[in-house]
């Protein structure tokens, strides 16, 4: 065991595979000799040299279309977009291409991409620095979607998207990469689509996920203190999403709640709360409520940021509000 | 400045073809060669007719858009091209994927949206794409599969091989950000790639010269990249297949890649749904008298072959697509199997647990 941050456990985990894989390569804008904006390539150019670790322009399409067309012909790439708002640029490569082949040429064609990308807000960066889009990627069939809240998860999820034929979009936390935490020796590989249970509980189900599922931790000690046994899920996966998880739990403790960073309309937990208001109904004794941040574009002030993004407040006051 | 008379499209100045030497004798191409490079026109010829043939009977459904009266540029590129090579292609892709050597009957049962279809019915006329033949795609959204053919030049420098990528667009993705994106790309990273450009004068239903800032959409933004100026008569079979020959040889020697400006005309409207009528008569009628294939055919006869060697390629060609026709017919429509299928690599669609 070693303790990494988690931007540290960003390089572990692609070094790890690099290791494993001699033709894995990556690119993307500042990430060879800067080591990446956010310092989660820090060493890999070192390491691996400047022909599987390469950096380009600011050409997000020249970016996402580069790595499709190698790994559709056998060369298995990591892109990295800067910031996951810039995905905005490319999507039509993301939504319209890596997405669609597949099904498209009646299986033809495999398109092993992982997209890295930062996500998120806590930075004070204004609203297209800012945002959670995970909820943009999990609408599109033919993409799978991660977003770790742990360096462990981190290491073991980039090597289960990597090493997963279909095209994965992997989005990083912005808050959480100074965070740190245990990661184990030897190779750690994980699985895509199993939620955890990160706190177990009896009285209400709290989903998260990323950035997220620390707030919602801190919350269920919070409510632990008035007496509410709150369950927390860390979904880790969006596509595939584990039912089964939220299902279980929510039988048991027969409250819902998903805490999401994303703005709300079409947010992840629109679909959590859709699934367990059909499949749960009967084991719920409340609605199920969703903690989102407003519908709005993230603003840039710390004041008014701290009032958008879900907060252990906001958290605590509505479980307990809901479960009176 | 809004000008209606430049809006009238019909009653515009005509784009002429430029006049060429007829005679292209001397190219070093031999009559063998020749022969093939017809024969190559005449399956792209024959079988884009009978697609809409089969459009007008309404077997064929959806949209397609024809390379009708285009032939001589597909057919010299796929001459020239070796065959681990790679095509990227768009939306006008029937003749690009013919070329690489994909059987005419799974194309036209594409078409016909039929389970023997290339793609199982699932990818349609804008989408044909052979893997195995190193058709690497047909993509309906211009501009991204520049891109894209970058990856696979990177993946040949990356795998050790020496295989080119050769892309297809037409001259409305030049003014996409794309189409700069992938040129900048390419050049930096020294990549064994061929762009070309089928300038057929018009984006969709409006006239390229009048909606770009350069006469050449392609060729003129060639030095911006580094890049030499190449401009090619896209309706002579023999100059594209020798500058084919030259730019995929500097491709696949590491020197870099390349832009070519093959200047052809579309024949129809842009796609089934489109007569063609903002074009000027005089026009239309003065790229018909340069249309590839009877030219091409004289200047085989000029050059020793016989009425009958090539009514016999046309013969077998046109069996060659009756067959291909009869073989979509036949075809059964896709069964219920085949609709969740394959988004992943599962063979499955599953998204939750």
């Amino acid at each position: 065991m070693a303790e990494l941050s988690y931007r540290d456990a960003v390089a572990h985990g692609i070094a790890q595979e690099m290791r494993r894989d001699p033709q894995l390569v990556m690119l993307g804008e500042d990430i060879a000799g800067a080591g990446g904006v956010f310092k989660t390539t820090v060493g890999l150019l070192d390491q691996f040299g400047p022909d599987r670790v390469r950096d380009t322009p600011i050409s997000e399409q020249a970016i996402l279309g580069a790595a499709m067309g190698a790994a559709m012909t056998g060369v298995p790439v990591i892109a990295e977009i800067m910031f996951s708002d810039f995905l905005a640029v490319c999507f039509d490569i993301v939504a319209n291409e890596m997405a669609k082949s597949r099904y498209m040429t009646g299986g033809q064609m495999s398109v092993p991409v992982v997209v890295r990308t930062a996500n998120g807000g806590g930075s004070r960066f204004g609203a297209q620095h800012s945002q959670s889009v995970e909820n943009w990627c999990m609408m599109i069939p033919g993409l799978k979607v991660v977003a770790p809240s742990t360096p462990s998860d981190v290491v073991g999820l980039l090597a289960a998207s990597i090493r997963d034929p279909d095209p994965v979009v992997f989005f990083e936390h912005k808050s959480l990469m100074a965070s740190k935490g245990e990661v184990p020796d030897g190779e750690v590989i994980d699985e895509l689509g199993k939620a955890k249970i990160v706190r177990e509980g009896s009285d209400a189900t709290i989903v998260a996920l990323a950035y997220m599922v620390p707030r919602a931790l801190e919350a269920a000690d919070r409510l632990a203190e008035d007496g509410i046994d709150a369950e927390v899920i860390d979904l880790r996966t969006l596509v595939p999403l584990d039912t089964n998880a939220i299902l279980t739990s929510v039988t048991k403790t027969s409250r819902a709640f998903t805490v999401e960073e994303n703005p709300r309309l079409c947010g992840w937990g629109a679909e959590i709360a859709s699934i367990v208001a059909h499949e749960a109904f009967w084991d719920l004794d409340g609605p199920v409520v969703r903690i989102t941040t407003p519908h709005i574009p993230l603003p840039a002030a710390e004041a008014l940021e701290d009032m958008a993004i879900p907060s252990v407040d906001r958290i605590v006051t509505t479980v307990k509000e809901n479960l009176d | 400045m809004f000008d209606p008379e430049l809006m009238d499209y019909a009653n515009r100045d005509p784009r002429l073809p430029e006049p060429v030497d007829q005679g292209n004798a001397d190219l070093g191409i031999d009559l063998e060669q020749r022969l093939d490079l017809y024969e190559r026109q005449q399956v792209l010829r024959q079988f884009e007719k009978r697609a809409y043939d089969m459009f007008l009977q309404n077997l064929v459904k959806g949209t397609s858009h024809l390379s009708l009266g285009m032939e001589a540029v597909s057919a010299g590129f796929g001459a020239a091209m070796r065959q681990d090579d790679y095509t990227f292609a768009t939306y006008r892709g029937h003749a690009h994927t013919l070329s690489r050597g994909v059987p005419l009957g799974p194309v036209m049962a594409e078409l016909l949206g039929r389970e023997n279809g290339l793609l199982k019915g699932k990818g349609g006329s804008m989408h044909l794409t052979s893997v195995e033949h190193g058709m690497m795609g047909s993509y309906a959204i211009i501009g991204a599969h520049l891109t894209m053919a970058n990856g696979a030049a990177w993946s040949s420098q990356i795998r050790g091989t020496d295989q080119v990528t050769v892309c297809f667009f037409g001259d409305g993705t030049t003014n996409i950000g794309a189409f700069h994106e992938a040129l900048n790309f390419a050049v930096i990273w020294d990549l064994p790639v061929v762009f070309v450009c089928e300038n057929n004068l018009y984006m969709e239903y409006t006239p390229i010269d009048l909606i770009t800032a350069v006469p050449n959409p392609a060729a003129d933004r060639a030095s911006a990249y580094g890049l030499p100026r190449i401009i090619v008569d896209g309706n002579d079979a023999d100059a594209v297949y020798m500058t084919a020959l030259d730019v995929i040889a500097k491709a696949r020697s590491g020197r870099g890649p390349s832009l070519v400006e093959a200047v052809t005309y579309r024949e129809q409207g842009h796609s089934r749904a489109d007569p063609g009528k903002y074009r000027p008569k005089d026009e239309v009628a003065a790229w018909k008298a340069r249309d590839p294939i009877p030219m091409y055919h004289q200047r085989l006869l000029k050059l020793g072959a016989s009425e009958g060697d090539l009514a016999s390629i046309q013969q077998d060609v046109a069996r060659r697509v009756d067959e291909a026709t009869e073989f979509a017919k036949a075809g059964r429509h896709p069964g219920e199997e085949h609709l969740m299928s394959d988004v992943w690599a599962d063979g499955g669609s599953a998204w939750r647990n």
